[in-house]
């Protein structure tokens, strides 16, 4: 065992774990949207849409998510769609993530009593109203800790995009690996940093979402 | 260059895809049988058996599982240890999964009622007799559909081990996609066959989990 490298690497570490940050936060967002889309159009849209969602949830949720990147990245230029890694990664991560999820808040989705959309149509209010401000603020309260969850799962799945040379925290380890000759050292360190992430992450949706949905979410 | 019929590219990957199927198999029997240990320490009734269980399922769900195989596959050889990819690919795997596997058993265990073991020991059982007798079947059943569920997931996690160079379908895909310059044709058929694999087993854990909540 031998840590003299790692007073040197720390920047380098530091901002691959940046990286990783900002792909899950792109992720998060445009995931979770993404997901109330797809089960509202699930339970509403056009038989047809329904079925296009259906089949997208089991493509995405009964394939690796290392293919669905390499199909992205390597296999959309030849229909003429070049993306840059970090944007081909982003893309992959927000359509896996929201496989995942779109059946996360369907769920929740049901799981709202059928009268709160009843009372919520009584009072005058518009169905489009009565999804944004009645059903859904009630489905995500429900589904929260399975939404957490699975925010942190796509976190950690997301060191498979240093495979095409994103620059995040598992890229840099393979850099400075290849560097110090230090591999063990190297990944140790650096899945320390991961075990970190995912724990404050955790702590922070938690806290987050006691703050926006109110007491009552764990 | 080589020419590659759309045959080639695909009887390769089908030939390909047996070391993905034989690499879940092992890390499934693997993982069944490490996550059996696991589950054991953390239901135990020592406050620190239970908290070491604990520590090594946080410990692996916490941590990407790439991470887990590059130590694996980079790490041990520095502890004196020569590894192949395929030893890496199935311990790795087989770590991983036992984490997951105990967690979801022990999810089955807190659901039974006290009853149970209040009952069990009425009955004159100690402990290991409780637990084989009564506890475990009951969790193990009621549990399936997670299990399987799971065991999607791992084939699917298979692919991770194209990147410390065990030849499975991923590997011999990327090796394809190199010869014939066609990544939209050899990446969709390597979906297809991950798919073709999968599908199934996720339609039996739903049927499962809907028999379960009929009962």
């Amino acid at each position: 065992m031998a840590f003299a490298w790692l007073p040197g690497a720390v920047g380098d570490i530091a901002h691959g774990a940046v990286t990783t940050i900002l792909l899950i936060a792109v992720t998060t967002l445009a995931g979770t949207l993404l997901s109330i889309l797809g089960a509202a159009g699930r339970r509403n849209g056009p038989v047809l849409l329904k079925r296009a969602i259906a089949w997208y949830v089991e493509v995405m949720r009964n394939t690796p998510f290392l293919v669905q990147l390499f199909f992205i990245f390597f296999g959309l230029p030849s229909l003429g769609i070049r993306l840059d890694p970090i944007l081909a990664a982003m893309l992959a991560m927000t359509l896996n993530m929201a496989a995942y999820t779109i059946e996360i808040v369907g769920a929740g989705l049901d799981a709202v009593p059928p009268g709160q959309t009843e009372a919520a149509l009584a009072l005058g209010l518009r169905p489009r109203q009565v999804f944004i401000k009645i059903v859904l603020p009630q489905a995500l309260k429900i589904i929260y800790p399975a939404l957490t969850s699975q925010i942190v799962i796509m976190m950690l799945e997301s060191a498979v995009v240093s495979q095409i040379a994103v620059r995040e925290l598992t890229y840099e380890a393979d850099m400075l690996q290849a560097r110090t000759f230090r591999s063990f050292e190297t990944y140790f360190v650096v899945t320390l940093v991961y075990l970190a992430l995912s724990m404050a992450l955790r702590r922070l949706l938690v806290t987050g979402g006691r703050r926006a949905l109110g007491a009552g979410v764990s | 260059m080589i020419e590659f019929t759309l045959w080639d590219i695909v009887r390769n990957l089908l030939l390909a895809a047996r070391w993905t199927v034989l690499l879940s198999l092992a890390a499934f029997v693997g993982g069944a049988a490490v996550g059996m240990a696991v589950l054991f320490f953390r239901i135990s009734k020592n406050k620190w058996s239970r908290r070491v269980a604990s520590g090594y399922i946080a410990l692996f769900q916490g941590t990407p599982l790439l991470m887990q195989l590059f130590l694996m596959f980079f790490g041990l050889p520095m502890l004196g240890l020569r590894i192949e990819p395929w030893t890496a690919a199935v311990l790795g795997l087989t770590f991983f999964a036992s984490a997951y596997l105990a967690e979801i058993w022990r999810s089955g265990v807190d659901a039974l009622p006290l009853g149970q073991w209040d009952a069990g020991a009425s009955l004159g059982l100690h402990y290991l007799q409780e637990l084989r007798l009564i506890i475990l079947p009951q969790a193990f059943s009621i549990t399936r559909a997670p299990t399987v569920g799971f065991l999607v997931q791992l084939i699917k996690s298979t692919a991770l081990t194209s990147i410390i160079g065990f030849e499975e379908l991923v590997r011999t895909s990327n090796a394809i996609n190199n010869a014939t310059f066609e990544p939209f044709k050899v990446y969709g058929l390597v979906a297809l066959i991950f798919f073709a694999m999968c599908f199934p087993l996720t339609q039996y854990a739903r049927s499962l989990e809907k028999r379960a909540a009929a009962r």
